[in-house]
């Protein structure tokens, strides 16, 4: 039976890893992450988790811990935002290449500079080629089920790959929503044990992990992991059917809002789909025909899938809460259309940036796109393909 | 059991095997094999090596030297590595997951650099919360592994090729950092500085000292470097010995805060013994250096008549 709560995006967070209940967490606070290892250590503390908790004395040491508790054998787990990614950002490769599926919980944030505590994308999209898998959170509930969903996928035999679940610091992580809790024995048992075919603790098998791997191997062992990166997807929608079965609640790649017969479409991740599935509705009792395509699955990228779920529309807006600063286009944005273009899918597109340091994006905002997007539709004048959403210029 | 090298060479297993790509000469895998064999052979170890000389040289895909479980992630992230592996360890423990009558001990190597540099932070860290965990730093007083640059273990003067001795600035200007006693000033339950020397007694009862002390224990072993230092392979075990007998590397160990030096010199020797060896001190032997060699000695004077002095003061009644 699930159990109905009302829970910060954070504490939801904080749940799910109690449920899962990791041999090893290591984290160091940052905001708007912080309460997930506050919440966490209370766990700790009054032995509600068998956790060893390791406070470390930064993110780095943080992923190097997870890494070390990981190759060891155990489950390790961790939470962070914006600079401390950063910081972790070359233990965030070694990771993914020494095949361990360590979980994170990213809480979104701006990464500095200048220093901004709120909002953006910068931070996963910064590591989006680290060969991590990427799951998105439009809300408190997306956040706790797909931390539900991650080891089982993270740790199956055709992945072996880190994953990270993301979700909007403070307009999630902060905010209080209904959610459905799934009970602790119906997640341990969904979850599982995890039992690696190798690690450093088997005494019966000594392992060497982590080797100077030159000329003759690194190439191959890159290709290893663009497999597994591969093979996620079929596993990620394997596990969604599961959960689907036992929680009743759907996940596929991305979700498609009102897409069937849409016209006008908008791509986009995180809580801002909260709002456009709001104007969605609007305009649709306009007899605007708007969809909505909310990306889940940002690594791997459904690139194919993606291709065909629009190939009807008449124009697409990407919305990018990040900057390349490449003057070419956000990352979602360019992934989109090198998609379209592979899969000889011919729409018009256009990019839009938008609620960078956390600046607020309103309805009015997204309704503001729809409408460039009729007329895109209807002229087939695209204009710059590369915008700003809510920026002042005076 | 009186300490015996003869028999503990020819019983215990060096958990390191040959066929490493170590330099002749090298001081670390000597001081490496020797502290591995202090483990008991009932135990298993994971051993876990910052990025430097001895990762790059004893793990080369898909061979490897170390007979036990072995990790290395990256450079600055021993301490912080070897924390997860042995957090694991104990949550696994605490669990029933590992086997009851399973001891692993954790051990980490990390050059000068790793150490004393880019790895102090993780080092500390980990040293502060108490990991079950021996850290061995291997010093050889500079970036050996990127090819001889200067460290905060470089002792002043030293040709390094970051701090060459030039017409204007004769090598590195700056006096080495003191690693053993910052480590020392964590208050750990044993913090310990040695070389291979003679016997290598010192070194064997100290590395056990430091693996079969619960909590986190730290040692700082002197590791010469050929190419660094500039002599010749069959020269290593002279310039340990100089370095003890000159009072240039002070072998003590400080036990919950009681310090014992372990080696007292009979006669201890000018600095130029130890410094005329090596060519990275060889413009100090120029006419009108004479300066530096006084400069020299007067700063390991200072730090040897500060050692007798925490001695005594921590050992008073």
């Amino acid at each position: 039976m699930s159990i109905r709560e009302r829970l910060s995006g954070n504490e939801a967070s904080a749940t799910a890893m109690k449920q899962i209940n990791p041999d090893v967490v290591a984290a160091f606070p940052i905001t708007p992450s912080t309460e997930i290892p506050q919440y966490f250590s209370t766990f700790v503390a009054n032995g509600t988790v068998d956790t060893e908790f390791v406070a470390v004395e930064s993110e780095h040491s943080a992923m190097s811990a997870c890494i070390g508790a990981e190759a060891a054998g155990s489950r390790a787990m961790t939470a962070t935002s914006a600079n401390g990614l950063s910081l972790m950002w070359e233990m965030i490769y070694i990771a993914s290449s020494l095949r361990l599926p360590i979980v994170m919980s990213l809480v979104n944030r701006a990464v500095s500079g200048p220093l901004n505590i709120h909002n953006d994308h910068s931070d996963a999209m910064g590591v989006r080629d680290a060969g991590w898998i990427m799951l998105f959170s439009e809300n408190n509930q997306e956040a706790y089920d797909n931390l539900l969903m991650a080891h089982r996928i993270a740790e199956h035999k055709d992945v072996l790959l880190p994953l990270m679940v993301c979700q909007d610091g403070f307009i999630t992580s902060h905010s209080i929503e209904n959610i459905m809790l799934e009970e602790d024995s119906e997640v341990k048992k969904f979850v599982g044990t995890y039992n690696p075919e190798h690690y450093l603790l088997n005494r019966k098998e000594p392992i060497a992990v982590g080797p100077l791997d030159v000329q003759p191997y690194l190439f191959e062992h890159k290709a290893q992991q663009a497999d597994a990166m591969r093979a996620s997807k079929q596993v990620i929608l394997d596990v969604a059917k599961d959960f689907e079965k036992w929680t009743g609640r759907k996940y596929g790649l991305f979700e498609e809002y009102k897409l069937e017969d849409a016209e006008l479409a908008i791509v986009c991740v995180n809580s801002t789909a909260g709002t456009t599935k709001y104007v969605v509705d609007r305009l649709r009792e306009k007899g605007i025909k708007a969809g909505l395509l909310k990306l889940r699955v940002y690594r791997p990228f459904p690139g194919e899938e993606i291709s065909k779920a629009l190939s009807h529309v008449k124009a697409v807006a990407v919305l990018d809460k990040s900057d390349s600063l490449n003057s070419a286009g956000g990352a979602i944005f360019t992934d989109v259309t090198s998609s379209f273009q592979v899969h000889k899918v011919n729409i018009p597109t256009v990019n839009y940036i938008y609620g960078i340091g956390g600046r607020d994006t309103k309805s009015d905002d997204i309704e503001s796109v729809y409408k460039d997007l009729a007329y895109i539709a209807k002229t087939g004048d695209i204009g710059i393909p590369y915008r700003y959403l809510g920026l002042r210029r005076d | 059991m009186a300490y015996n090298m003869k028999e503990i060479v020819a019983n215990k297993r060096p958990h390191f095997t040959e066929g490493h790509r170590m330099c002749a000469g090298c001081g670390a895998p000597v001081v490496a094999r020797h502290i591995m064999r202090a483990l008991k052979e009932e135990d298993t170890a994971v051993v876990c090596s910052a990025t430097g000389c001895m990762e790059v040289s004893t793990f080369i895909y898909p061979y490897t030297a170390w007979e036990d479980s072995f990790i290395h992630t990256a450079f600055e992230c021993a301490g912080s590595t070897l924390s997860g592996v042995e957090a694991a360890y104990k949550s696994l423990k605490k669990q029933g997951k590992l086997p009851e009558d399973q001891h692993t001990k954790f051990i980490a190597f990390g050059g000068d650099g790793g150490t004393y540099d880019i790895g102090i932070q993780a080092l500390s860290g980990a040293m502060e919360r108490g990991h079950d965990m021996t850290y061995v730093c291997y010093d050889n007083g500079a970036y050996m592994n990127t090819g001889i640059q200067r460290s905060s273990a470089t002792p002043r003067f030293a040709d390094t090729t970051t701090t060459p001795a030039g017409k204007v600035i004769p090598g590195k200007m700056q006096n080495r950092k003191d690693l053993a006693l910052i480590m020392a000033n964590h208050h750990l339950p044993y913090v310990a500085q040695t070389l291979a020397m003679g016997d290598f007694k010192d070194l064997y009862e100290k590395a056990e000292k430091a693996i079969y002390t619960e909590g986190p224990t730290f040692l700082n072993v002197l590791a010469p470097c050929p190419r660094g230092w500039g002599y010749t392979t069959d020269e290593l075990m002279e310039i340990n010995k100089l370095a003890a007998q000159t009072c240039y590397w002070p072998m003590y160990e400080v036990v919950d805060g009681k310090y014992h030096i372990t080696y007292k010199p009979a006669k201890k020797l000018p600095i130029e013994e130890f410094l005329k060896k090596q060519k990275r001190f060889k413009h100090m032997f120029k006419e009108g250096n004479e300066w530096m060699i006084e400069e020299f000695q007067k700063e390991v004077d200072r730090r040897w008549q500060e050692l007798l002095d925490l001695e005594e003061m921590t050992n008073k009644e």
